[in-house]
């Protein structure tokens, strides 16, 4: 038998809905694991990717610090990055804040806020520092594919990966293809 | 081969027949030929701004809404050169704007989007304008909402041509330009709009809308939810031509 691609995730500036999409495919977990096992992800909490793996699924944009050293760590050791979702793909609804400057947020947030007490604006060093603009992805590495969808539903999933580690064009039919 | 009393062009090899004074836009769509576009509503004049229905006639690009038709013509409209020109300018009008189709009450009736989708687009490879644009939601039944706006001049057309009002107009130059209106606070409030204006009724994207009813027809369900915008706008092309024609 063939081995396993190895398949890592992650969710930047997101909601955690790819994630809950990819698993909404269901009973087809048993098949895809046939064929797949995941490296770093937060499926398994495998916190750093050993070596290369095959394919990244990141999900979200870039909203912070963090998220740009996590992004270019799955550059680094994964041979395809895949955008997952609207906010990867164009920063989506967290982009929303690049109309207003970042001090404005925090302090709408932390100072100005309804029932806020002992405002501040948090400081801690293990806070990821913000960064003035979310970005989609391919602004700051190059990515090899791009699913969409808020989130993209389990059968756009689906095909795509059957599609891509069957060695075809994984592109979206028209049924799949859905922005919202 | 249509009889020889019947004039036709070739459109992508097929033949297609035409009236005197019919666009090239206009005789694909009635012989069920798809041309995507955004700015052209067949219900109104035709103003080619837009350019996503661009074809190669004879040779060279012309709006197919704007172009006669004419008898012998070669078009090409369904080839790869121009299929990827209208998805990029596709692209480019999704990163001009701030088109968020997950929190958008347009999603599922937007003609931008169904048309993305009509073309495949699965990125907007260009870096994102993120662009600070005005909403104005001044009015009790209407919003407008900029950060949708994608400049296709609909509105600013049928105030002035149907309506009778000129409530909309455009100012500013290449990617300054933006809706305005019409009022001594230059707000939709203090406008002569009202909910029953044309104007207000054909936006392609979700830039002017009545509000309250965003989501009357629940997402699933909606025009392009049903059929995507090929089918669904021929169809009503043909169904329009039928009823005005015979």
């Amino acid at each position: 038998m063939a081995s396993k691609l190895k398949v890592a995730t992650c969710s930047l500036a997101g909601c955690f809905g790819c994630h809950m999409s990819l698993l909404d495919i269901d009973e087809r977990l048993l098949d895809l694991l046939e064929v797949v096992e995941f490296d770093r992800s937060p499926i398994n909490d495998i916190k750093l990717i050993e070596g290369m793996v095959d394919l990244g699924l990141v999900e979200g944009g870039l909203c912070n610090a963090e998220n740009v050293h996590v992004l270019k760590h799955f550059r680094e050791h994964c041979r395809i990055i895949v955008s997952v979702g609207e906010c990867a793909i164009t920063g989506g609804i967290p982009s929303m804040r690049n109309h207003h400057a970042l001090k404005e947020c925090l302090e709408e947030a932390y100072i100005r806020g309804v029932g806020v007490e002992n405002a501040h604006i948090p400081n801690d060093p293990e806070i990821p520092l913000l960064l003035n603009k979310v970005y989609p992805l391919h602004e700051v590495v190059k990515v090899d594919y791009f699913l969409p969808g808020c989130p993209p539903s389990a059968d756009a999933f689906w095909h795509f990966l059957t599609e891509l580690i069957a060695g075809r064009d994984p592109s979206l039919p028209l049924q799949l293809l859905r922005y919202d | 081969m249509c009889p020889d009393s019947i004039k036709t062009f070739f459109l992508d090899g097929r033949e297609i027949p035409f009236r005197e004074g019919q666009s090239v836009f206009d005789a694909a769509m009635t012989a069920g030929a798809f041309i995507p576009h955004l700015c052209h509503n067949p219900d109104y004049e035709p103003h080619s701004s837009c350019r996503l229905c661009t074809v190669i006639v004879n040779g060279r690009p012309f709006a197919s809404c704007t172009q006669p038709a004419v008898a012998g013509q070669m078009v090409q409209s369904d080839t790869p050169e121009l299929r990827e020109m209208r998805r990029v300018l596709t692209q480019m009008l999704f990163v001009e704007g701030n088109h968020y189709c997950p929190s958008c009450e347009k999603s599922g009736n937007c003609k931008l989007q169904a048309t993305a989708y009509d073309l495949g687009l699965q990125d907007n490879h260009f870096p994102q304008f993120f662009p600070k644009r005005e909403l104005d939601a001044s009015h009790a039944e209407i919003i407008l909402d900029r950060d949708r706006c994608i400049l296709c001049g609909l509105c600013v057309r049928v105030s002035r041509d149907v309506d009778k009002k000129s409530v909309f107009a455009m100012t500013g130059r290449g990617i300054h330009t933006v809706i305005v209106v019409d009022s001594p606070s230059g707000l939709l409030k203090d406008s002569k709009v009202t909910a029953q204006d044309e104007a207000v009724q054909h936006c392609p994207v979700g830039a002017l809308l009545l509000k309250g009813k965003g989501f009357d027809v629940p997402i699933g369900e909606r025009i392009y939810d049903k059929a995507p915008i090929a089918e669904d706008s021929v169809a009503k092309f043909q169904a329009r031509e039928a009823h005005i024609h015979g």
